[in-house]
């Protein structure tokens, strides 16, 4: 028998009024993956991670979580945990009480040990038993993320899961998520965070204005995307901008084009992977040494950009 | 070394929706994590046992207040003192404070999703959030009752309490009435904390819906001040605040007590049903959500109003209630019951022989407003002449008072002479001056 995917949504339909949050979604996830959910604001992000844990009902139709139909409302089979808008804690709570009160809410039997476990996943061991009213935003988002795991989830719904985070804590968050998914969980997370979702992501959905324009592998986006805008450096600025004029299918670009800060002796420049390619030979072949060439934006933004904007620019 | 969760995919706990005992407990731990819930079960459970025992020993007691003139006579003076601030003040507070913030709290904390994720029904969180809340209440309102017995019991004593006709209770009756009176004010305090369920679900994060039983409270209050009619009195649920003074007469204002409670309790119901049913309806998508000011008013308080419109036309109809229920001849029953058995006492404090009530046979006659007004309704312009007879005696004794009555048919009465009987604040006895008990009294004229 095949193993039901994580998420089949088929025809999701979902309105705030005269708002269409959602407009005729179809998504399959499969499980033991980590799945991105990016979009601009007012995407539909937060309403479908929301359909996702059961805090809203689909107008329009079906939507089955881990092989089982969602109907109603608060409905969502066993395993599913998460949080949207906020990891939702109570201020006046230590960690370790925010948790053991959670743990005894659900009933599912998490006694002290599991909680330090979660505690000690999320790297917040030493502040356990400080109130969460002094917690900063990276966190608290830890702490939801323990609260979720004391649930021992099959499919975790995280809405931005990385806001707020330092580097450290994105290396701890990352190393949890990554776990669960060796151990056969499927994690669904929204992120305005490009290169988290590169790091951690097998697939992404881009939604736009509450329609998928893309759902798949990041690198069946990489390849269906278009020219992406490069930083070269090389060892002879001059010879560089005129090779790179000369080379078919390379753009230079001046300040006026560029989102990013420009230093001097950096090149900007526009092309597809093969035209890059034969622009590095003939630099080479100019004895012009490159000493730096990468994406200006990463391949999932650029992909976002030009989707998002093609989506708007439709309506 | 840090310990891991082993091997997470295989046991997913199912997610059925957490029982209301579940929920009631996770509400209870959320709301004595508070600080300023602590803080309040201290004061109710310290406080008022302070004030008790150190106001018991003033020679200047707080007489506006009923039973405080005899705060340092009995120890049980002290709890029906503090019940009627309890009344006015701090229990419509408390209630704000609990009650009107036991929904708004997830919507100022972001919560409410992360809630709903965990307990997966709506009617159950309901339950668990009014449960909770009322058990807190609960708390405060009994360490308001027990503290302030305590302060007065260990501050003054256990000792027999002159009740609002003049009689004497024993301790052991004060005791049991001033428990019955407490929880007599558990009926309102049910009712403003169904208010403070509603305005907290209907007004989110507002201000005032955490304010709406306080508000209610205190419009209420007023509202009693004035010279509304009894039905419409009888029709406000803070009426229980005041209507537990009956229980402290012989025989027992039984009537108003049961009609007062019988009120709070179907404004209980109400409110809470209109609570339910509103949260029931609510967007929990809509983060922004801070309460609909129409459908607050549709669902919210025009059946409340139309509530006291129904309760005041049944009333209305049951129970002679149509006027202020204070009468010329009530006001003179009143008073002859009180001054006899508060003659009786005077008697026993100077030991002269002991006489009845039936031997003294007392009367009163009784004038509103120099007989220029009408001879009914509140004010502090009844003039009262007692009479009594001594057996033995072929004089006829005689005193004035008077009356200040207010429209709740409470009143004080003021000994305006003789000076041998009601003239002074003391008495000469044997064992040296003693307070006088007719020099100034408070009574009850029961409205219906």
């Amino acid at each position: 028998m095949d193993t039901p995917g994580a998420v089949r949504a088929r025809g999701i339909t979902k309105c705030f009024g005269d708002v269409v949050a959602l407009d005729e979604i179809d998504l399959d996830v499969a499980q033991g993956q980590i799945h991105g959910v990016v979009g601009p604001n007012g995407a539909g992000k937060t309403t479908l991670l929301g359909l996702l844990l059961g805090l809203a009902v689909a107008d329009e139709g079906s939507l089955e979580i881990l092989g089982e139909r969602v109907g109603r409302a608060l409905e969502a089979p066993g395993g599913v945990a998460g949080f949207v808008d906020g990891p939702g804690l109570y201020p006046s709570l230590t960690a370790r009480k925010s948790l053991a009160a959670l743990a005894a809410l659900r009933g599912g039997g998490a006694g002290a040990t599991e909680i330090d476990d979660a505690l000690a996943q999320v790297g917040l061991t030493d502040v356990a038993d400080d109130r969460v009213r002094g917690f900063s935003l990276g966190m608290r988002q830890r702490l939801g993320l323990a609260a979720a795991l004391l649930t021992r989830p099959r499919l975790l719904v995280l809405d931005e899961p990385a806001n707020g985070l330092d580097p450290a804590g994105k290396k701890q968050v990352h190393g949890v998520l990554t776990r669960l998914v060796a151990d056969g969980a499927t994690v669904m997370l929204s992120s305005h965070r490009m290169d988290d979702l590169e790091a951690l992501c097998s697939e992404v959905t881009i939604l736009a204005t509450g329609r998928i324009v893309f759902t798949g592998p990041l690198g069946k986006l990489s390849a269906e995307n278009r020219e992406l805008d490069y930083r070269l450096v090389t060892s002879d600025e001059e010879t560089a901008r005129r090779v790179a004029g000369a080379t078919s299918g390379v753009r230079l670009l001046d300040e006026t084009d560029v989102v990013t800060r420009k230093d001097a002796g950096v090149l900007i420049v526009r092309a597809l992977v093969p035209a890059l390619d034969e622009l590095v030979t003939r630099l080479v072949r100019e004895n012009v040494a490159v000493r730096e060439l990468a994406p200006v934006v990463s391949p999932l933004e650029a992909a976002f950009l030009a989707l998002t904007e093609q989506q708007e620019s439709a309506r | 070394m840090t310990a891991t969760l082993e091997n997470p995919a295989p046991t997913p706990v199912p997610a059925r929706p957490a029982s209301v005992g579940r929920g009631y407990r996770f509400e209870l731990v959320k709301l004595f994590s508070q600080w300023r819930i602590r803080l309040l079960v201290l004061a109710c459970w310290l406080a008022p046992a302070v004030f008790v025992a150190a106001v018991s020993q003033q020679s200047d007691l707080p007489v506006d207040t009923v039973f405080g003139r005899w705060m340092n006579a009995t120890g049980w003076a002290g709890p029906l003192v503090m019940l009627g601030f309890a009344g006015s003040y701090a229990l419509p507070l408390l209630t704000s404070v609990v009650a009107g913030d036991v929904f708004a709290a997830e919507d100022r904390l972001g919560t409410w999703r992360h809630l709903l994720v965990a307990v997966r029904s709506y009617r159950r969180i309901f339950a668990a959030k009014a449960l909770a809340s009322l058990t807190v209440i609960f708390v405060l309102v009994a360490g308001l009752a027990v503290s302030s017995a305590v302060g007065g019991v260990l501050g003054v004593g256990s000792r027999q309490l002159v009740g609002l006709d003049g009689h004497l209770l024993s301790p052991g009756s004060a005791a049991t009435t001033v428990l019955l009176a407490w929880v007599c004010a558990l009926a309102p305090t049910l009712a403003l904390a169904a208010v403070g369920l509603l305005g907290s679900v209907a007004l989110g994060r507002s201000p005032m819906g955490l304010l709406l039983p306080a508000v209610v409270a205190l419009a209420m209050a007023v509202a009693q001040l004035l010279p509304l009619p009894v039905a419409l009195r009888f029709a406000l649920p803070t009426y229980a605040f005041i209507s537990w003074e009956g229980l402290f007469t012989t025989p027992t204002q039984t009537g108003p007590v049961l009609i007062s409670v019988a009120v709070c309790l179907v404004w209980t119901i109400v409110a809470t049903g209109l609570a339910y049913y509103l949260f029931m309806r609510r967007d929990f998508t809509n983060l922004s959500y801070d309460g609909s000011a129409r459908r607050t008013i549709t669902v919210g308080a025009l059946p409340l109003v139309g509530l006291i419109v129904g309760a005041s036309a049944v009333l209305a109809v049951a129970t002679p209630s149509l006027g202020s229920g204070i009468t010329q001849d009530k006001v003179q029953q009143s008073l002859s019951t009180a001054y006899a058995h508060l003659y009786r006492l005077q008697t026993d404090e100077l030991h002269r022989p002991a006489v009845t009530e039936a031997q003294l046979g007392v009367t009163s006659a009784c004038t509103k407003g120099g007989g220029m007004v009408a001879q009914e309704g509140p004010g502090n312009d009844w003039r009262c002449v007692v009479s009594w007879h001594l057996p033995g005696v072929s004089a006829t004794g005689q005193a004035i008072y008077q009356l200040d009555v207010t429209s709740d048919g409470r009143y004080v009465a003021d000994g305006d002479g003789p000076k041998e009987v009601n003239g002074y604040f003391q008495v000469r006895t044997p064992e040296g001056d003693q307070p006088n008990p007719m020099w100034q009294f408070d009574g009850n004229v029961e409205l219906l």
